[in-house]
Parts: C-alpha cells; sequence; structure tokens
C-alpha cells in the first residue's frame, strides 16, 4: 500500500521538482547575482536587489498592485456571490448559465483584452454611444485609467469567484435554509446568518484566486493602463525585456511569492482549523 | 377534540401527474401528541411541509387557533419543525442553534429560556460544542430544544425516531413522550413505523395514498380499523374470507376449539420460537396460510400436524366490501 501510495506520488512530485523547485532555485540564485550590460547574471554575489525594492518608486508599485488586488478581489466578491447563488437556485437552467460564465475563456484572454480597448478608447464604442445620445459632449477618458485596469482584472477574474463559490452553494444542505425560515428567519436574515457564513469556504477558495491571479497581472495593466497603472507584474516583466535586469527581475518575482505566501498562509491554516 | 390547534380543511397538494395529499382533512386538538402514519409516499410529509409552509396548498385551508394562515411564509407561523435529519447549522454552537430562534424575533431575555431548554433536555454542559461533535441522540436533543425554546403553537417532527440506532429508538420514544406531556406543547409527528405511532400517540390518523384512511385513538385504530389498508397496515392480520383476526387473538389446539368460538381445521406448516411465544404457521385446505402466537406454555404443535385454529367473536374485524 505504502509502496503504491509512493507511486502515485512520483509523476506530479518529478514534474513538481523538475519544472517548479529547480527554476525556483535558478531564479534565486539569479536575485543575488549582478546585472550584465545586455542582460543575463555575472558574479560577484550581492544583496543589493533587495535593498533596491526600499527605493519609494518601487515601494509604490507594490503598493499600488496590493490595493488594485484587494479593490478587484471586493468587486469580484460583491458580483460573483449573488450570481454564484442565482445559478445555484436556477434549477434545470443552473448548467446554462454555468456554461454562459465558462464561455469567456473559449477566446484568447489577450483579444478579450484587446476587445475592451476598443470599447474603451476615446473613440471607442462607449465614448460614440454617449456622445451620439448627446449624453457627453467631450470623450471621456477611460483607457489607460486605474479604472480600465480595475474593470479588465475584474472582467477576467470574475468566473474564479463565481465557480467555487457556486460549488460550496451548491452543496448546501436546503433543509438549513428551510430550518432557517422555520425559526423565523427571513429571506434576507437567512442569507446572512446561514447562507453566507456556510459559503465561507467557497469564498476564501475565491477570493484568494483572484487576489493571486489580479496581484500578478501584468496584461490586464499593460494593456488597459498604458503604463501609467504600472503593476507589480509589469515592473517583473520590464527587468528582463529592455531593463535587461535579470537579478532585479528574480529578486521582483521572490519578493511578489512572499508576500502571497504571508498572505495565504496564515488564512489557509485558519480555513484548515475551521476558524473561517 | 373541540379545542383543535390546528385544522386542515379539504387541503390537496397535486403535482403534475400526481396528487401528493388528496382532499385532506384533519384537526389536531390542542395539547395532543398526534401521528401521522402510512407508507412510504403516503402524503404524510408533504402534508407536514404544507403546514410548516414549505410547499403550497393547491387548494384547501390551514388555520391555525381559528385562523387561516395558508398565505403565511414559514418564517410567520408560530410552528416549528424537528426534521428528519435535525438540520442544525454546522457553523453554530449548541446554544447558537437554540438562540437562533430567538435572535430573529428580537428576543433579548435569552439565558432564562435556553437555561431551561437545555436542562429539560438534558444537554446543559454542550452548550459550546458544534454538531459535528455530538452523538445522534444528542443532535435531536439540540434539535427539540431549538424549536421547543420557541414555545411553537405546535411542534411538527418529520420522522424523529428514524436517524437514531435501534436500542436507543425506544429510549427516545418514552422520552419523547414526557417531555410533551411536561412542556403540554401539541406534537404532530410523522412517522411510517406503526408500532411508534401505537405507543406514542393520543390521536394517530392513518394516510394512504394521499387520503385520510381514518382517524382515532390508537387502541380504536389498532382493534376497530376502518378499513383492510388500516387493519393490515398497522399490525399482521390473518384474513378468513372477509374477516380479519390478529395473530395474538388466533389461537390453535389440538383437540376441539371451545364451544363459544369460530374455528376451521388447518395444518401445521411451521412453528418458530420466538422467546415470548411461539409463531405458528398454519394452512388451510385452499393453500391460505394464517400466524398465530401461542404462549409458551401452551400445548406444543408440530409441522404437518392437523389442528383447530380457533378465535373469539369480538375479536374479529368486518370491512364492507366497498373499503377495499
Amino acid at each position: 500500500m505504502n509502496r503504491l501510495r509512493f507511486w502515485c506520488l512520483t509523476p506530479a512530485g518529478a514534474l513538481l521538482g523538475g519544472l517548479f523547485l529547480i527554476p525556483l532555485g535558478i531564479i534565486f540564485a539569479y536575485s543575488l547575482l549582478t546585472r550584465g550590460p545586455y542582460g543575463g547574471v555575472f558574479s560577484p554575489l550581492t544583496w543589493e536587489n533587495y535593498s533596491r525594492l526600499a527605493d519609494p518608486l518601487y515601494a509604490a508599485i507594490l503598493w499600488r498592485s496590493l490595493l488594485y488586488a484587494v479593490i478587484v478581489t471586493a468587486i469580484c466578491l460583491m458580483l460573483g456571490f449573488p450570481l454564484a447563488l442565482f445559478i445555484a437556485r436556477a434549477g434545470r437552467r443552473r448548467n446554462l448559465y454555468l456554461s454562459l460564465v465558462m464561455v469567456p475563456f473559449w477566446s484568447s484572454f489577450l483579444v478579450r483584452t484587446y476587445a475592451w480597448m476598443f470599447l474603451l478608447r476615446d473613440t471607442g464604442l462607449i465614448n460614440s454611444a454617449l456622445l451620439a445620445a448627446g449624453v457627453i459632449r467631450e470623450p471621456l477618458t477611460l483607457l489607460y485609467t486605474p479604472f480600465a485596469v480595475i474593470l479588465g482584472l475584474v472582467y477576467g477574474y470574475l468566473p474564479f469567484m463565481v465557480l467555487p463559490v457556486f460549488a460550496t452553494l451548491e452543496r448546501l444542505d436546503k433543509s438549513l435554509i428551510e430550518a432557517s425560515a422555520d425559526l423565523g428567519a427571513t429571506p434576507g436574515a437567512t442569507l446572512l446568518h446561514v447562507i453566507v457564513p456556510l459559503s465561507k469556504p467557497g469564498i476564501l477558495a475565491g477570493s484568494i484566486l483572484v487576489f493571486i491571479s489580479s496581484l500578478g497581472a501584468y496584461l490586464t495593466p499593460d494593456l488597459l493602463g498604458g503604463g501609467k497603472t504600472i503593476m507589480i507584474g509589469n515592473l517583473v516583466q520590464n527587468q528582463f525585456t529592455t531593463a535587461r535586469d535579470w537579478p532585479f527581475g528574480a529578486a521582483l518575482s521572490l519578493i511578489l511569492m512572499l508576500v502571497v505566501m504571508g498572505l495565504l498562509v496564515p488564512l489557509q491554516r485558519r480555513g484548515s482549523e475551521g476558524l473561517l | 377534540m373541540d379545542d383543535a390547534v390546528l385544522e386542515l380543511s379539504r387541503i390537496s397538494k397535486h403535482y403534475p401527474g400526481h396528487r401528493a395529499v388528496d382532499n385532506l382533512s384533519l384537526r389536531v386538538p390542542r395539547g395532543a401528541l398526534f401521528t401521522l402514519v402510512g407508507p412510504s409516499g403516503c402524503g404524510k410529509t408533504t402534508t407536514l411541509r404544507l403546514i410548516a409552509g414549505f410547499e403550497e396548498p393547491t387548494s384547501g385551508e390551514l388555520l391555525l387557533n381559528g385562523s387561516r394562515m395558508e398565505h403565511l411564509r414559514p418564517y410567520e407561523r408560530n410552528l416549528s419543525t424537528v426534521f428528519q435529519n435535525y438540520a442544525l447549522f454546522p457553523h453554530l454552537t449548541v446554544r447558537g442553534n437554540i438562540e437562533f430562534g430567538l435572535l430573529r424575533r428580537g428576543d433579548r431575555q435569552m439565558a432564562e429560556p435556553v437555561r431551561k431548554v437545555l436542562d429539560l433536555l438534558r444537554i446543559a454542559g454542550k452548550e459550546s460544542r458544534y454538531p459535528h461533535q455530538l452523538s445522534g441522540g444528542e443532535r435531536q436533543r439540540v434539535a427539540l430544544a431549538r424549536s421547543l425554546v420557541l414555545a411553537p403553537e405546535v411542534l411538527l417532527l418529520d420522522e424523529p425516531l428514524s436517524a437514531l440506532d435501534p436500542q436507543l429508538r425506544k429510549q427516545v420514544r418514552a422520552e419523547l413522550r414526557s417531555i410533551q406531556r411536561n412542556v403540554g406543547i401539541t406534537f404532530l409527528m410523522v412517522t411510517h413505523d406503526q408500532e411508534e405511532a401505537l405507543s406514542l400517540s393520543d390521536h394517530i390518523a392513518v394516510m394512504n395514498g394521499g387520503r385520510l384512511e381514518q382517524t382515532g385513538a390508537p387502541q380504536e385504530i389498532y382493534l376497530r380499523p376502518a378499513t383492510r389498508f388500516v387493519a393490515g397496515f398497522l399490525g399482521a392480520i390473518n384474513w378468513m374470507e372477509d374477516i380479519g383476526v390478529r395473530p395474538e387473538s388466533t389461537r390453535v389446539s389440538t383437540g376441539p376449539a371451545p364451544p363459544e368460538a369460530r374455528s376451521r381445521r388447518a395444518t401445521v406448516r411451521s412453528a418458530t420460537f420466538l422467546g415470548k411465544c411461539y409463531h405458528v404457521e398454519v394452512s388451510f385446505d385452499g393453500g391460505a396460510i394464517a400466524v398465530c402466537e401461542v404462549p409458551r406454555d401452551s400445548h406444543m404443535v408440530s409441522p404437518g400436524q392437523d389442528v383447530h385454529l380457533w378465535w373469539r367473536a369480538e375479536d374479529e374485524m368486518q370491512f364492507p366490501a366497498a373499503s377495499q
């Protein structure tokens, strides 16, 4: 039995070990080296790449990324929870609505983000319609704003919130809802005191997925934020491309990982102890 | 039976192609332990759900203390349900579960009623446990406590003993009865177990196919069933043409039957020792089979033996042909 268990672990273990732990080690090694003039890494070993993060410019980007990720997670929760509840109670149409939530995954995220650019730009669909309707005289600045970045991230990651929340709501014992009404709870009180507390595992899972994805996003802030609302993902990307500073890029991505772990490990520990 | 706390008047619940409850009228006397009994699918649980408000009747009237309540939502009805699976809130402690209904009402003085109900159900000391930390019997007590603390007009119980293991079931049955006497709240219980119904209830209503077959006190229903269905559902019965006789009223003897008794000749098929009595199976010429519970001290019979099967006229149950 133990032998069988060992062999069950082997393929995934080898894959993760080879393709995750070793590259992670390489990144860590890079982060301690010195940049070369055209990319690449050279000795000597230094901690300087980490101390550069104290630079207010980089700290601001990290803070902005965290702020955006929190806002996006909160909006996804506010939109996603009612949607998940609606789908869970849709009866026979449940599968139809679920597949509608997933339809966007059928096409490339890049293409969908470009579509948002066409919608949001000064001569885009939204501004043209508002101008034509006489609601506005000047085009609104929508594209290349924090608004556009957050909109794009919410759009992209909403399904990551809806699906886990739906999964917990679907499993919710209906007799608990009846018991709540039976004990005198109005539908609102049942939502607040029974449904929401019991869907916490789904809310937690969805929030973690959306938060991590938003924090590390670089495509959306790059295309919809236009360089003015740079997030940490873009900063990492820049170091490996235009800035040709691989050691700093490696240090940044490790810091990002540590921040995520620092936030999530306590959350998951509390969740596994049943405190959430 | 005049003071009915709950009254169902010509209640029907029709689903497409299926009449779950069909023209059911019932009066539940105040302070009684009233049991709805019937085979699975007879509409008894649907009836309970109609009363609780989880389902809407297709037609008919529901009256609580004489006032119509069909239009009231479950949370507007002063009734409370003990669910078959108890439906305790897993995220709340025992105390949280018991206080749930009081909090929804906005009661501020909770300490006293909660303490009382904890004592009544002997779960004091378990207030801070979560449902998953309780035994099946304890969960049931919490479910009862959560409802009783609200002092509902009627407590609805859906197969309250079915989730317990058999040893516990008899003990809880007696306790349920004493709790009901103690608090004086009307209990309306649903069960498919005729023994449970007979041993617990003040009044029984037997349902079959969405319809009411008979209501009455347990003795009345057992000894004078109105229909063949009721006779057969509440206990085993031997059919001798149109006459039914309970096995415990049926005797066998090797000699002639007493002169005042009704009797038939039969052949013993088997005799099984059950501890408190023998279970004797006999067959008639026509092939029909009857069973008798024979006291241990009576003369023993063996398979193949020709015997007289006899019973007293007052133990006969007769049914009009239409009641089949």
